[in-house]
C-alpha cells in the first residue's frame, strides 16, 4: 500500500528544492546578463576605428586604445608562452611519471596555494624580484607576472586531464612495445588533448583581465611602445586609471576597453567549452 | 628480500636444464614457448601467486581459469612484464621465453612486449583513426613506405576479421566502432606487430554472445601462427578454444593439462568442484 501522504510530501520537498536551484541558476544568468548589457550599453557607443588605430589620449584630446591592446596581447602571449609549457611538463610529470610520489604531492600542494594566491601578491613578488633588480617597470616583468598566473592553472588542468585517461589505455600502448614517452605523446596527450587545450585557454582568459600583477610590473605607458624593456600600456591598467579619472571622455574609453576585455574572455571561454565538448563527443 | 633476481647466477643454473628440456621436446614435438618456473608474485606485501610452474606450448591455446582473485590475470600480466608499470608489484622466479629468463632486470621491456602482445578485458582503441591504431605499433619498430604500410594494416585487419566492416572508414576514429569491433581492432593491432605470443586477458567478458563467437573463431584461426594464452572466467569458453587448461585457485596452480582431460577427468577434486559449479 502506497503511503499517499509520504509520497506527496516528498514531491513537495522536491518541488521546493528544484525551485530554489532554478532560481539560483536564473539569478546567476541574470547578473551576467546585466553585466554584459551594461557593458554593451556604455561601451559600444565608444567603439570606433579610432579605438584600434590611436594610442591612449590625455584628457580632452581624442585617442584610442591601440597601445593598450597591443601591450595586453603581447604580454598575454608572453605569459602564456612562458607559463603553459612549464605547466604542461609539470602536470605531465605529476600524472605520468611521479604519481603519488612525495615530490608530486608537494608540488600539488604548493601549486594549489599558487592557484589561490591573490594576483596582487604575484605582482608584488615580480616587482621585488624583477622590477626592483632592473630598476624600472617593463613589459618583460608584466609577462613574467602573468606567467605565474598561467602556471598553476595549466599544471592543475594538465594533471587532472591526464589522470582521467584510463590506465588501461596506457597499458595497451605499452603492451605493443611502445616506450613510455611515446605512450604519453601519442596516447595520453591525444586522449587528454581537448581538456589540456581548454586549460590553457582558461588560463589565457584569466590573465587577460588581470590588473593587479601588471600594475606593479608593466605599469602603463601613455604612448605606443614595442620596447619590452620599458613600461607598456595594457587594457586592465588603462581601465583602472581612466575609470579613476574625472574626465567623461576617458570614462568612455574605459568602458570600451572593459567591453573589449570582457568579450574577448567570453569568446575564449566559449571556444574552450565548445572545443572540450566537440572533442569529447568525437572520442 | 626485494633484491632482483641475480642475472648471472640465474643463467648458469638454467642453461643445463634448458639443454635437457630441448632434447625431451624433440621427441614429443611440443615446443615449450614459455616456461613458468617457481613464479611468485607480490602486490606490495600480499602474495598473489605461490610458486607456479607451468608450460605454454607453441602454437597452442592455453587457458587460465579459476575463480576471481585466483591470480590468473596476475600470471598473464607477468608474461609481458605489464606489472612493471606499477612500482609496488614484483615477481620472483623465472619465466623462460625461448629459453631466456624475461624476469631478468636487464630484459628490454619494449622489445619483449613487441614479441609478446596483449589484448585486454575492455577494448582499448587508441584515440586516433582506425588506420593509425594499427600503424602505431608497426611504426615503432619498422619504417615502411606508405604502400607497404597500407598492406600491413589491411592484412592485420583481415586476420582479425574486421576488414570488411571498416575498409571504407579507415580514417574514422577507432572509438566510433562497436565494442566487438573495437576488441577485434585491438587484436588486429596486436598481431600487426607480428608478435610470437598473444596474451588475451578475458577478451570477451565485455562483449555480447555474437561478438564473443567472432573473437573465439578468431582465436581458433590465430593459433596456427601464434602461441596464445587466454584468461577467462567462462569455462565453456576455455573448453571451446583451449588446447591446454590451467586451473588456478588462491594463487596456486591446482592443475594443468590437456583441456579435454581437465574438463572430463580432472586429477584434482578441487578442479572437479570448480568446473562442475560447486564453487567459484
Amino acid at each position: 500500500m502506497i503511503d499517499q501522504l509520504r509520497y506527496h510530501r516528498r514531491r513537495a520537498v522536491n518541488g521546493v528544492v528544484m525551485g530554489l536551484a532554478g532560481a539560483a541558476a536564473v539569478s546567476g544568468l541574470l547578473i551576467l546578463g546585466i553585466i554584459l548589457g551594461t557593458l554593451l550599453y556604455e561601451g559600444f557607443s565608444g567603439l570606433s576605428l579610432r579605438v584600434f588605430t590611436e594610442s591612449t589620449p590625455t584628457a580632452g584630446s581624442p585617442g584610442g586604445l591601440l597601445n593598450a591592446i597591443y601591450g595586453s596581447v603581447l604580454m598575454t602571449i608572453l605569459g602564456t608562452a612562458l607559463g603553459a609549457p612549464i605547466g604542461i611538463l609539470a602536470g605531465t610529470y605529476m600524472a605520468e611519471y611521479g604519481r603519488n610520489t612525495r615530490l608530486t604531492m608537494t608540488v600539488r600542494f604548493i601549486n594549489d596555494i599558487l592557484l589561490s594566491a591573490p594576483s596582487i601578491v604575484i605582482g608584488m613578488f615580480i616587482n621585488v624580484v624583477v622590477v626592483y633588480r632592473m630598476h624600472h617597470f617593463s613589459a618583460w616583468a608584466g609577462g613574467i607576472a602573468l606567467a605565474f598566473l598561467v602556471l598553476p592553472v595549466v599544471v592543475r588542468t594538465t594533471e587532472d586531464m591526464l589522470l582521467l585517461v584510463p590506465n588501461t589505455l596506457r597499458e595497451a600502448a605499452s603492451a605493443i612495445g611502445s616506450p613510455r614517452w611515446l605512450v604519453i605523446l601519442n596516447v595520453s596527450y591525444r586522449a587528454a588533448r581537448a581538456g589540456m587545450i581548454t586549460g590553457v585557454l582558461l588560463a589565457v582568459a584569466r590573465i587577460t583581465g588581470e590588473t593587479a600583477p601588471l600594475l606593479f610590473t608593466a605599469l602603463n605607458n601613455q604612448f605606443m611602445s614595442t620596447n619590452m624593456n620599458a613600461p607598456m600600456a595594457n587594457l586592465p591598467v588603462v581601465i583602472y586609471n581612466f575609470a579613476n579619472s574625472p574626465y567623461p571622455d576617458l570614462h568612455q574609453l574605459a568602458w570600451t576597453a572593459a567591453l573589449l576585455i570582457t568579450f574577448t574572455v567570453l569568446a575564449l571561454n566559449i571556444s574552450a567549452r565548445s572545443l572540450a565538448t566537440s572533442r569529447f563527443k568525437e572520442s | 628480500m626485494n633484491d632482483p633476481i641475480i642475472p648471472g647466477g640465474g643463467v648458469t643454473v638454467q642453461k643445463p636444464q634448458l639443454a635437457a628440456r630441448e632434447s625431451g621436446e624433440a621427441r614429443t614435438a611440443l615446443h615449450e614457448k614459455v616456461s613458468v618456473r617457481d613464479v611468485s608474485f607480490f602486490y606490495g606485501e600480499s602474495k598473489a601467486l605461490k610458486s607456479v610452474n607451468m608450460p605454454v606450448y607453441e602454437r597452442k591455446v592455453t587457458a587460465l581459469i579459476g575463480p576471481s582473485g585466483c591470480g590468473k590475470s596476475t600470471l598473464l600480466r607477468i608474461f609481458n612484464r605489464m606489472y612493471d608499470l606499477y612500482p609496488k608489484q614484483r615477481a620472483e622466479g623465472e619465466i623462460l621465453f625461448d629459453g631466456k629468463n624475461i624476469l631478468d632486470p636487464k630484459q628490454d621491456l619494449n622489445l619483449l612486449r613487441a614479441r609478446i602482445g596483449m589484448v585486454f578485458q575492455k577494448p582499448t582503441p587508441f584515440p586516433m583513426s582506425i588506420y593509425d591504431n594499427i600503424a602505431f605499433g608497426i611504426r615503432l619498430y619498422e619504417r615502411l613506405p606508405k604502400s607497404e604500410m597500407d598492406d600491413r594494416v589491411e592484412s592485420a585487419l583481415k586476420r582479425a576479421a574486421l576488414w570488411d566492416e571498416v575498409k571504407n572508414k579507415l580514417g574514422g576514429s577507432g572509438l566510433g566502432l562497436s565494442g566487438g569491433q573495437q576488441q577485434r581492432l585491438c587484436i588486429a593491432r596486436t598481431i600487426a606487430v607480428r608478435p610470437e605470443v598473444v596474451l588475451l586477458d578475458e577478451p570477451t567478458s565485455a562483449l555480447d554472445p555474437i561478438a564473443t563467437a567472432k573473437v573465439e573463431e578468431l582465436i581458433y584461426q590465430l593459433k596456427h601462427d601464434y602461441t596464445i594464452a587466454i584468461v577467462t572466467h567462462n569455462m565453456q569458453q576455455a573448453a571451446r578454444v583451449a588446447d591446454y587448461t590451467a586451473f588456478m585457485y588462491l594463487g596456486e596452480l591446482v592443475e594443468f593439462g590437456e583441456t579435454r582431460q581437465v574438463f572430463t577427468k580432472p586429477a584434482k577434486s578441487k578442479t572437479e568442484d570448480y568446473i562442475t559449479g560447486r564453487f567459484g
